[in-house]
């Protein structure tokens, strides 16, 4: 019972970092941009982090520094897409090779370093209920933001008249502009917060999960991030859901092996990408499941003016 | 004396002809002209050109940073004799082929590649440079003109099995593995035969998680480890992670590659080291001498490859005796982790009573010895 427990726990701190650049790629995906950089804007977030937490000793700067540094290498996308409107798919590659090369060339002097104690989160009185605390009530802030930031999301995107305005953009940025939006402000809005919501993830990677800094040390989960979007059909809760699952079934498989029982670890690293295209494939026999789920215009630069 | 003066007086009509040499061809490609003009002629007066391939960035804190470390052994040895030369971050796929081709063409007469994957481009090249030497690490092929070589990890594995076994409370270990290869299978039951030598009632869970190197992830089998019961951790895998979970759960664990006893300082009991330092003084010793020739070797406590260090102070006395015995019998050549009876975990005997193990039983070690937890994944 209490190994569930546990499984729980480690399931939720797992999926955290996904949900949290998930979201972040939903929101600019939602305007019509879509970011391939994911990767290297969390690797940069990630050292960009470690660094203000070793130098700083804080959490919280650890958490600024990361969303900074995503937000910011995520603007310079934005520029370019949004404006130069160099090819999104390209540029977005781009991104995540020189995210990777310069986040090593930053990082090599922080390789081996060790950050400061780690404190242990416990929710005064909840945390002591025996099962429920120990799988949902003794973790990092982080894991409970992170829920918070998708009802934030829920709310933005389908609740509020701004929310309204950046999915105009992502569908039809042609009206947008002609009702006097300026879709390429927008976008780049929605860019730079999905970078921030990216570093914050790419901190937590390096500041709170792993603790530590090397050279590619988000290893692959940013794409698993681009792919949860896809697999969530760009719904805010089901991208906390498939986080959890994805997050979920990684560890359920090394909890299996702990107990003796035999799976393949191999099968099971390739089992986001099948599930996102077993719901590519589906949602894409259905012509109205993609018009009401995947932005139109996803992808596909705005020219205002012709 | 003869044979000596003889060699003074080679090296010096060598230099006066590299020299000429270099001088007709000094305003066209001066570096070119000096590669070809090398070969077996002046030990003496050029210096030897040695290079090394790595995997990882020197800055990896592991597996290439040892290597590493013992390339500076070389340099620090031989002084302005030799000239070294690295590439690093090289991936083991064609592009490891085209830099090794690069690196014999450059002139260098001994090169290192220094991962299991390099071992068909290194073939292939080697074949095509009979002159310059080839040294591959953990590899099992040869040629006229390459050799391989390996430490004796597992005798390290051994070493902190016994501290394991002696400070585990809960009488379960934990591995975090990387592929199912004999390598790694050799250092989980070393571990656990060495913890079973002080604790009989020892089991080792294993988690295998089909990387080298990812952090995260490493930190995610180590937390499940710890979840299912086991409160001393090892891993052969290339990051700090599954100390710092151990540190931040208040269990115990041990540094593998490199003295890690700084990232986790309560967590730490011993960091399992390697050094390719003795070999490759002896390798480029052998190529400046003439004596070089193709072999394969394996050096583990005996010759100083290996060692177990840092060993943390709460470790008992008598284990850190006991330890301290091992690696006497380690030198002496009395003692080997796999001194049977060995049985495996289906109770199938695999060396009987007292038989010392050969090379050829150790390369082939596909089985989990009696204590550990489960079956080997298939390797399909």
């Amino acid at each position: 019972m209490n190994e569930l427990a546990l499984l729980i726990a480690a399931t939720l701190a797992s999926g955290t970092p996904l949900a949290i650049a998930g979201l972040g790629l939903l929101i600019n995906e939602k305007a019509g941009v879509l970011n391939l950089g994911a990767e290297g804007i969390m690797l940069v977030a990630a050292i960009a982090g470690f660094a203000a937490a070793f130098n700083s000793g804080s959490d919280t700067l650890a958490f600024v520094a990361g969303a900074a540094a995503g937000g910011l290498l995520a603007a310079a996308f934005g520029a370019l897409v949004i404006w130069l409107n160099t090819n999104q798919y390209a540029t977005g590659l781009a991104v995540s090779l020189f995210g990777y090369g310069f986040s090593a060339f930053v990082g090599v002097g922080y390789v081996g370093q060790k950050l400061s104690e780690r404190t242990t989160f416990d929710v005064p009185g909840l945390s002591q209920i025996p099962f429920i605390g120990p799988a949902l009530f003794r973790h990092h802030p982080m894991i409970y933001i992170a829920i918070a930031l998708v009802a934030v999301t829920v709310w933005f995107l389908y609740r509020s008249r701004a929310g309204l305005v950046l999915r105009a953009v992502g569908e039809s940025p042609e009206s947008a502009h002609s009702l006097g939006y300026k879709v390429r402000w927008i976008r780049l809005m929605a860019v730079v917060a999905g970078g921030a919501l990216c570093g914050v993830a790419g901190a937590f990677l390096s500041v709170v999960y792993a603790p530590l800094w090397v050279e590619g040390l988000v290893a692959g989960r940013g794409w698993i991030a681009l792919a949860l979007t896809t697999f969530a059909t760009w719904r805010p809760v089901r991208v906390l859901l498939g986080a959890y699952l994805f997050g979920g079934v990684t560890m359920a498989q090394f909890a299996l092996q702990g107990a003796g029982v035999n799976v393949s670890s191999q099968l099971l690293a390739m089992l986001p990408y099948v599930a996102t295209i077993v719901v590519l494939a589906i949602i894409s026999r259905n012509p109205t499941w993609i018009r009401i789920n995947m932005p139109a215009s996803l992808g596909k630069p705005f020219h205002p003016g012709t | 004396m003869n044979q000596l003066s003889k060699r003074a007086l080679l090296g010096v009509t060598a230099a006066a002809a590299l020299a000429a040499l270099v001088g007709c061809g000094k305003k066209e490609e001066p570096k070119q002209a000096a590669a070809p003009a090398a070969p077996a002629a002046a030990p003496a007066a050029e210096p030897l050109k040695a290079a090394w391939v790595y995997l990882g960035p020197v800055g990896d804190a592991g597996w290439t940073f040892a290597h590493d470390q013992g390339r500076k052994a070389v340099e620090a040895e031989f002084g302005d004799k030799v000239k070294t030369t690295f590439v690093e971050k090289v991936p083991e796929s064609a592009d490891a082929e085209r830099v090794i081709r690069d690196l014999a063409a450059q002139g260098n007469k001994i090169i290192f590649t220094t991962s299991f994957g390099y071992m068909e481009p290194t073939l292939k090249v080697a074949a095509e440079f009979p002159d310059v030497k080839f040294e591959h690490a953990t590899g099992y092929k040869l040629a006229p003109n390459l050799s391989v070589y390996d430490t004796r990890f597992y005798q390290d594995a051994y070493l902190s099995g016994i501290i394991a076994g002696a400070m585990s409370k809960t009488n379960t270990l934990g591995f975090v593995g990387s592929f199912p290869i004999p390598e790694v299978l050799r250092n989980i039951n070393a571990f656990t035969l060495g913890a079973q030598s002080v604790n009989p009632k020892i089991k080792t869970k294993v988690v295998w998680i089909s990387t080298w190197f990812d952090p995260p992830k490493e930190a995610e089998a180590a937390q499940s480890l710890i979840n299912a019961g086991a409160d001393v951790l090892i891993q052969n895998t290339d990051s700090s992670a599954v100390l710092q979970t151990a540190e931040k759960n208040g269990k115990y664990a041990f540094g593998w590659d490199a003295d890690m006893s700084a990232v986790a300082p309560k967590a730490h009991l011993a960091s399992n080291m390697v050094y390719w330092g003795p070999y490759y003084k002896k390798a480029v010793k052998s190529v400046m001498d003439g004596t070089w020739k193709s072999d394969r070797t394996i050096w583990g406590y005996k010759e100083g490859a290996n060692g177990v260090v840092k060993i943390a102070d709460q470790v008992p006395e008598d284990i850190k005796k006991k330890v301290a015995e091992v690696k006497e019998g380690y030198k002496a050549g009395t003692m080997d982790p796999f001194k049977g009876p060995i049985v495996d975990n289906e109770g199938k005997e695999r060396l009987p009573k007292d038989a010392m193990p050969d090379q050829a039983w150790k390369d082939k070690v596909d089985f989990y010895v009696m204590g550990v937890d489960g079956k080997i994944p298939a390797s399909k």
